[in-house]
């Protein structure tokens, strides 16, 4: 028997991503960019609740309930990104194009890619899932070395990218 | 021999040594603290991942800045660090022993003394496991953020609490491959997130396994991993030879009591805290009275909990000494326990909270079979 | 035993460069280029050394494990002196480091 879940393979399954009070609303999504908050397990931590100029992120007591998102302030500025320390949260437009949603995802790898750059965009997993074209790189002095990059990818790959490779030689030469 | 007098006198100059001298030290009192390192901050500047918790616990700041700040503190404090200073040795009334700088031969007298020596990285047998390039998790961290080298290219990691995963995140940082996180378990100890961040970077974790053997003449050259069964015994055919040249370790650290023991505190065995922890009570005083503990001496846990323990001690050693008034002690106590008791909260945290609270009851225990006795001598 | 190979960590993303002072060590004779400061351990490895002494009774490799001082496998001869912890020694310029033998006698340094 496959075990799913974070527990097993430190990827959050669908059933647990369902349950979570941190993700938008498929409708809402449709919409244009929301946050996406990724966090689904009860550690004490809250900074994306402070970092929200909107008030749309809430933790409150005790500091290990799960962030909640209210989607109708939420505008998918991307302010809590770089603030969450898991990494955990990422910005998802699915209105981006006709054909194309946009990803946002932190990065803290270097070299950063550059703008209009072709790169592998990889879901949760690490899996390559398509290619994607960088948007924009944010990495102002707030995001503390966390840069948030912006990928354009297929629009049903909006859901599934989280990332992209590492801009590594030395990892994409070794790469099986 | 040079003699030191001073009030307090701290063994450590890490994340709680050096909270517990900014604590001290604002109250008025006299504070030394000695480090056998040449750097002070302790662990948290090979932490270059952003701190979880609240605001108050500087929550999404990073570990060496927390470690820049708190240097910045303890320099205002008016305590004294000193460094490249190794206390060898802990006897009768409260008398240190220290060579510092390997030549000057110290004899201290402190009212007060606070042990937060910390803590050091558990080993593991198997073969193979003494080869060049097996090393511990946080041996690796250090070369990595401290001396910015790589310990090696290619790497397996064992071990998946957020030491092994925040190292082999590090790592991939750093510029390093990670091959493998290996977990003998059948979950991942560690935090989702710290999982998922090396998961994205397509580091596979192998929960339900183990290392069989590590190969190489002179250095490692490659690992053998093994699947494990439900009575965790390896499976015979389940073997994969991984090629890497370095095996990090990160299956727990266990605390520094040394000079605890020597003291004649007394202890108690919680295997969740790391192993013998010197007993303590709500003030982080030991048994012996007017030596006091903080951070990962009193159990493993991590940086944020172990600056609020040393905040707790330095407070309570500082108010034993008249420095600060009851009441004064009590509020600011008060917002340290408060603190400390968010951290150990939730999913993880409610291990660690029931191993302290074992602590102060074993505490509680001794305390009264003293009092039955006719008090501590 | 390979004695090239770069690994100093060049464009870090998260740690901000440091000026260090170039200096060099001499590992058997072998010039190494090393930061002043940094533990000996480090600058070995970053010209891909690992491999740092000898065990007593059968003659087996052991290089770095813990790297703060405490297990004492990373003990080399440096200056003449033999069981000198590596990772915890700084180092200076023009400094004689050797893997050590068995205890190490003084006598073996080069």
């Amino acid at each position: 028997m496959v075990k799913t879940g974070v527990a097993y393979t430190g990827v959050p399954s669908k059933e647990e991503l369902a349950k979570i009070p941190g993700m938008p609303s498929e409708a809402r999504m449709a919409k244009g960019p929301v946050a996406v908050i990724e966090c689904v397990q009860e550690i004490p931590c809250n900074p994306c609740e402070a970092a929200c100029p909107f008030g749309a992120i809430g933790v409150g007591e005790p500091i290990t309930s799960l962030p909640v998102l209210d989607e109708e302030k939420c505008t998918g500025c991307g302010a809590c990104v770089a603030a969450c320390p898991g990494l955990a949260i990422f910005t998802v437009n699915m209105a981006y194009s006709e054909t194309e949603a946009a990803v946002a995802f932190p990065y803290e790898y270097r070299p950063l890619p550059a703008k209009n750059d072709l790169v592998e965009a990889v879901d949760r997993e690490g899996k390559v899932v398509s290619r994607g074209r960088v948007l924009d790189i944010k990495m102002p002095k707030a995001f503390k070395q966390t840069a948030v990059v912006t990928l354009a990818v297929p629009k049903a790959m909006g859901f599934q990218v989280r990332g992209l490779t590492p801009f590594k030689p030395m990892l994409r030469e070794g790469r099986e | 021999m040079r003699k030191i007098e001073t009030d307090i006198a701290i063994i450590g100059a890490g994340s709680a040594g050096l909270c517990a001298a900014i604590q001290a030290a604002a109250a008025g009192a006299g504070v030394v603290v000695f480090d056998e390192n040449q750097l002070p901050g302790g662990q948290l500047f090979k932490q270059i991942h952003k701190f979880f918790g609240s605001r108050e616990h500087q929550a999404g700041v990073r570990g060496f800045e927390i470690g820049q700040q708190l240097l910045e503190d303890v320099k205002k404090s008016g305590a004294k660090v000193m460094l490249d200073s190794v206390v060898y040795g802990l006897f009768a009334e409260n008398s240190l022993g220290v060579i510092a700088e390997d030549k000057y031969h110290y004899e201290v007298k402190a009212k007060k003394i606070i042990l937060a020596a910390g803590a050091k990285e558990n080993y593991m047998a198997f073969p193979g496991s003494t080869l060049p390039g097996v090393m511990g998790a946080g041996a690796a961290q250090t070369m990595i953020n401290v001396n910015r080298v790589l310990p090696g290219k290619r790497i397996v990691m064992l071990g998946s609490g957020n030491v092994g995963l925040i190292v082999s995140y590090q790592l991939l940082q750093a510029g390093a491959q990670v091959a493998a996180v290996v977990e003998a378990a059948p979950t991942i100890g560690g935090y989702g997130v710290h999982a998922g961040k090396i998961r994205r970077a397509g580091v596979p974790i192998l929960t339900s396994h183990t290392i069989k053997e590590v190969y190489g003449k002179e250095e490692v050259e490659g690992v053998v991993l093994a699947q494990l069964d439900e009575k965790w015994q390896m499976i015979p055919g389940t073997e994969q030879d991984i090629q890497a040249d370095t095996l990090c370790l990160a299956v727990g650290l266990n605390p520094m009591t040394e000079l605890a023991w020597m003291a004649g505190c007394q202890f108690t065995h919680i295997p969740a805290l790391g192993g013998h922890v010197p007993l303590h009570d709500h003030n982080m005083e030991t048994t012996k009275p007017g030596i006091y503990v903080a951070g990962d001496i009193t159990g493993v846990e991590e940086a944020s909990s172990a600056m609020e323990e040393g905040k707790l001690a330095g407070i309570a050693a500082a108010a034993a000494l008249g420095c600060l008034s009851q009441e004064e002690a009590a509020a600011k106590k008060q917002e340290v326990l408060r603190r400390l008791d968010m951290l150990r909260t939730g999913l993880f945290g409610e291990k660690r909270k029931a191993a302290k609270e074992q602590q102060m009851a074993d505490m509680a225990g001794w305390q009264a079979l003293t009092a039955e006795k006719g008090g501590v001598k | 035993m390979s004695l090239s190979g770069e690994r100093r960590i060049q464009e870090h993303p998260i740690l901000p460069e440091v000026a260090r002072k170039q200096v060099t060590i001499y590992y058997d004779g072998q010039a190494i280029s090393a930061y002043e400061g940094e533990p000996i351990a480090a600058a070995l490895m970053s010209a891909g050394l690992r491999s740092f002494r000898r065990t007593v009774k059968k003659g087996e490799p052991r290089g770095i494990f813990c790297a703060i001082g405490r297990c004492t496998d990373c003990m080399m001869i440096v200056n003449g002196k033999p069981n000198i912890r590596t990772c915890v020694t700084p180092v200076e310029d023009g400094m004689r480091v050797s893997r050590q033998l068995g205890y190490g006698k003084a006598e073996e340094a080069k």
